[in-house]
């Protein structure tokens, strides 16, 4: 019995690391695999008989070169982050009062409205983008980055007010009634007690807005004709897919160089984010 | 009472400005965002609702309405129930997979070792990335040709050297590929998410079941699961919702094919609605996602609650 | 002597305390008031009441409190302390009657207009902020900018030892340190009225006799009047100086610690204050209280004071080091109900477990209750 705890644990041990090991390399290896693609010569790439795990010839930037002068990847990237910032303010402006209500304010009917703000992000992109292609063209706006402008928020906003909301609700209320006793208004409680503590969830949800429009492509892929207002999602996939032929060097550059920076980024958010997640959904 | 204290005492009963009164001030601080999603998701939901009645296409300016028609037809599409099924399979398969996994690598990174924050990193990795980048990444790894599957299994020699698996070409093969994609890109949130449920249960609770010498599967089924069901219903409905709803897996990797045996509802919406030009009958398509979706995410949001327990 | 059954002779002589401010007439300090025109009343409560969800959780509460006094809130958890304390700060908005301050009806007025300051029990540090900038922050929402704002600050941080904190983030304090921070951001506005909800209860045992002692010399020094909720009677004892005790919703009793515990309005007051609770035994028609240290041997009382006989055989007892306590029942000719004795070390006389023992207690210390409302009897 003793001998076989003591078995047990190096075992237990062993089991883990293994399971994390094998999650891992499932989670990463298409990274690493973009990795040596990215950096990999073309006759290296496609010649068969190579080791293709390793460098058979030396790495090339020729690849990360054809992404920025042959296609207008750094348009692409500024673009993208222009929506992106659009798209945080208005969300932000927007998320973080109704977040705030909804937490504090609505009382017993603001549970009701929350899951109603809720279900409105699970209409999916693919009932809506036809009755916008035609709200965009009866406001002029196709192929104009403020199509996106004006549409990314239908999905962020319900989400982040969602997630808001269970940031706000894990502060201890005696906060903002401190601050009303201090000589606050219920207003003045909110934008200047609420907002600053709970400022590291509006960094979370803000975060987490960049990688929604990050990834978003089907309105992309709809409003957006002329190449110079692509963003990446769009753009990279439209013009380095020819037909059948995929550049695949530049396809895994452009995915690793939006990818990482933002996967740092929410790494040092993760919990923040979690936490906001977890509490809208399950605390009344 | 006498006149003189009344009057000493006079009511100041000024009405309260709406920036303390907490209904004024909620209706004032919900009224922007419900007017947005009013504008932007409520009208382009009706809209939608108003074509898949109509007999809307891409180019024509007029339309008609049709009462059922595009319902009737989708279906009778055999392609329709085809592609229902699909997304039934598809997402069933892919969250029944995602929260176990999900789990499994909570616990194995519950406590805490050196490097956590760099495999937390990689874990990460494909939740962040542009999906239709991350799936591009997979179609070069599924290539028929330069398949580094291929490669590293006819390396081991789990297959013989002329064996040529089309990943994506395959009925069966092409469906389980997609769904490893969703898998692959949707697994690591769930991690998180169960994580940090794990991590708000009282460390007493584990001492008290390890004192009271429950094992490791005991502890796991009686203690574990059922504190965590809130966490994991949520992280299940988020799974369900971006598995059912999203097309661009199978748009960059399958397009819905072998034989639309990786159609999907959200895909043959778009294929219909969008390239196809049938803007009334890819309306009336993707309509049917929504009953399914909201039904499933006030049944989880529902259970969650009931099943909190800490 | 008294007989079971018969009215102790002290019962009638005394004024009673009536369980309702207006008429808590014997006031102590300042002279007899009515709360309706009191002119030393800083704070008034009128008729207040607040129900959430058809459950009444303060009903029709008069109170007055005078300027510059200590006033203590006491009542088991759902009395309705906090309730009453966070209408009184406008923190609820209550369901009829009224708040006065300062002899003006201030019912309506939104917190930050009250002028009062509360110390809550998580003391509420904006955790945010620097132990200045706390302190700071009441000043700078009244207006108070630039010299003016840092001497006030430093002036009431240098009164009570903070100066060293300043820069510090709540965090980084201790228990007691963020106590002090919560009491000087709460004064530093020369508030009308400091109000508190049970500021003790974070913080541990040994920790809260020392910080009890210096709440309370914080407030004779700033003379602000204050109210202060508590679920725990030693606290209130050692710090009010009056206590108002509240059960379910409704006033009980307000008086000093001393009326409190010596003459009980009723019988929650009697078996909510003191530990173990007043004895309360069934007699033809009234119910008779006694505290449990007013059971004594014979030789304990002059020849000819007037005592009533009350034998108990007792069936336990516990040596607390300082006291003993004999816990059993009353003997014949009384029902047999159960009784506590608690005997100070100094009583040397044998207490042991199965003996009966002939006890006795002031005819004034028998208090008479209403057996069906539970209300002193006259």
């Amino acid at each position: 019995m003793r001998a076989a705890r003591r078995l047990r644990r190096p075992l237990a041990a062993g089991g883990r690391f293994a399971l994390l090991a094998a999650f891992v390399a499932f989670c990463a290896f298409p990274f690493y695999w973009m990795l040596i693609t990215a950096f990999k010569s073309t006759t290296d790439l496609i010649e068969v008989s190579h080791n293709p795990l390793v460098f058979n010839a030396p790495p090339t930037l020729a690849h990360v070169r054809q992404l920025f002068v042959e296609t207008q990847f750094g348009q692409w990237l500024l673009n993208t982050l222009a929506v992106g910032v659009a798209v945080v303010a208005i969300t932000l402006v927007l998320a973080v009062p109704a977040g705030y209500a909804l937490a504090r304010l609505a009382g017993r009917g603001g549970h009701r409205l929350a899951i109603g703000i809720f279900l409105t992000y699970l209409v999916p992109p693919t009932i809506l983008f036809i009755p916008f292609a035609r709200i965009i063209a009866v406001l002029g706006l196709q192929d104009s980055l403020w199509s996106l402008v004006l549409v990314y928020p239908s999905f962020t906003v319900p989400f982040c007010t969602w997630l808001l909301m269970g940031f706000f609700k894990a502060i201890p209320p005696e906060l903002e009634e401190a601050a009303m006793i201090d000589g606050l208004s219920r207003l003045g409680a909110f934008v200047r007690v609420a907002v600053p503590v709970a400022i590291s969830g509006v960094l979370a949800t803000v975060i987490f807005t960049l990688t929604l429009v990050m990834q978003e492509f089907v309105y992309g892929l709809t409003f957006i004709t002329s190449s110079s207002a692509y963003t990446v999602a769009v753009g990279v996939p439209t013009f380095l897919v020819r037909g059948d032929v995929y550049f695949w060097g530049a396809i895994m550059a452009a995915c690793l160089i939006v990818s990482l920076p933002i996967a740092a980024l929410f790494t040092l958010f993760i919990d923040r984010f979690v936490a906001g997640f977890t509490v809208g959904a399950v605390k009344q | 009472m006498d006149a003189i204290a009344l009057d000493r005492v006079r009511p100041r009963r000024a009405a309260p400005r709406w920036r303390d009164d907490p209904q004024a001030l909620a209706r004032a601080l919900l009224a922007p965002a419900i007017l947005y999603i009013g504008l932007l998701v409520g009208f382009p939901f009706l809209l939608a609702l108003y074509y898949s009645v109509s007999d809307a296409t891409v180019g024509a300016r007029v339309f008609h309405f049709v009462g059922l028609e595009n319902f009737r037809s989708a279906i009778e599409n055999p392609t329709f129930w085809q592609a229902l099924r699909n997304s039934i399979v598809f997402t069933v398969v892919s969250q029944a997979l995602v929260v176990v996994l999900g789990k499994a690598a909570a616990m194995a990174l519950y406590r805490p070792f050196r490097g956590r924050a760099l495999v937390r990193f990689l874990i990460l990795l494909p939740w962040v990335a542009p999906i239709s980048l991350g799936a591009i990444g997979w179609l070069w790894i599924f290539d028929p040709v330069y398949s580094i599957l291929d490669w590293v299994a006819r390396a081991l020699h789990l297959i013989g050297p002329d064996a040529w698996p089309i990943w994506l070409g395959q009925p069966h093969l092409a469906m389980a590929s997609v769904i490893l994609v969703n898998v692959w890109r949707l697994a690591p949130l769930a991690t998180v998410i169960i994580l940090a449920g794990m991590s708000a249960i009282p460390q007493d609770i584990h001492d008290a079941a390890a004192i009271d010498g429950a094992g490791f599967w005991r502890h796991l089924i009686r203690i574990n699961l059922p504190l965590l069901m809130p966490v994991m219903l949520v992280a299940l409905l988020f799974g369900v919702v971006f598995t059912f709803t999203d097309m661009i897996v199978i748009f960059v990797l399958t397009r819905g094919g072998p034989y639309d045996t990786t159609q999907v509802l959200a895909s043959l919406a778009f294929f219909t609605g969008v390239q196809g030009g049938d803007l009334a009958g890819g309306a009336a398509i993707a309509l049917f996602l929504f009953p399914v979706l909201a039904a499933v995410a006030i049944g989880a949001l529902t259970l969650a609650r009931r099943a909190e327990v800490v | 002597m008294i007989a079971p059954g018969q009215a102790p002779p002290g019962a009638a002589e005394r004024p009673r305390i009536v369980p309702r401010a207006e008429a808590s007439a014997p006031a102590p300090r300042r002279g007899d008031a009515r709360a309706d025109a009191d002119p030393a009343a800083k704070i008034e409560a009128r008729a207040l009441s607040k129900g959430f969800a058809e459950v009444s959780a303060v009903a029709a509460v008069s109170l007055a409190v005078r300027n510059g006094e200590f006033l203590v809130l006491l009542g088991p958890s759902g009395s309705g302390k906090s309730t009453l304390l966070r209408m009184i700060a406008g923190l609820e908005t209550p369901s009829s009657g009224d708040v006065l301050i300062d002899g003006a009806v201030v019912t309506d007025l939104a917190p930050r207009s009250r002028n009062v300051a509360m110390v809550f029990q998580s003391y509420a540090l904006y955790p945010h902020l620097t132990v200045f900038e706390n302190i700071a922050f009441p000043l700078r929402a009244r207006g108070v900018r630039g010299r003016a704002l840092e001497r006030r600050v430093l002036d009431a941080s240098a009164a009570f030892g903070l100066e060293p904190l300043l820069r510090r983030k709540p965090r980084q304090l201790s228990g007691g340190e963020r106590q002090r921070v919560a009491l000087v951001r709460a004064i530093v506005r020369e508030p009308t009225v400091l109000l508190l909800d049970e500021p003790l209860s974070n913080l541990d045992a040994q920790l809260r006799a020392t910080a009890r002692e210096e709440l309370r010399e914080f407030q004779r020094r700033v003379g602000t009047t204050a109210i202060y909720v508590t679920h725990d009677q030693v606290e209130a004892m050692a710090l009010g100086d009056r206590i108002a005790v509240l059960d379910r919703g409704a006033l009980r009793q307000v008086g000093s610690p001393h009326e409190i515990y010596e003459d009980p309005a009723d019988t929650f007051v009697a078996t909510f204050i003191g530990s173990p609770p007043m004895n309360l035994v069934r007699t033809a028609g009234a119910l008779l209280g006694v505290r449990p240290e007013h059971l004594l041997p014979r030789t304990h009382f002059a020849a000819a004071e007037p005592i009533t006989a009350l034998p108990v055989r007792v069936g336990r007892v516990e040596y607390l080091g300082a006291d003993r306590l004999a816990y059993g029942t009353l003997d014949d000719p009384w029902p047999h109900d159960p009784v506590v004795v608690r005997w100070p070390s100094t009583i040397a006389a044998a207490l042991r477990a199965g003996e009966r023992q002939q006890l006795f207690a002031r005819d004034t210390d028998l208090k008479r209750f209403d057996p069906g409302t539970g209300r002193r009897a006259q």
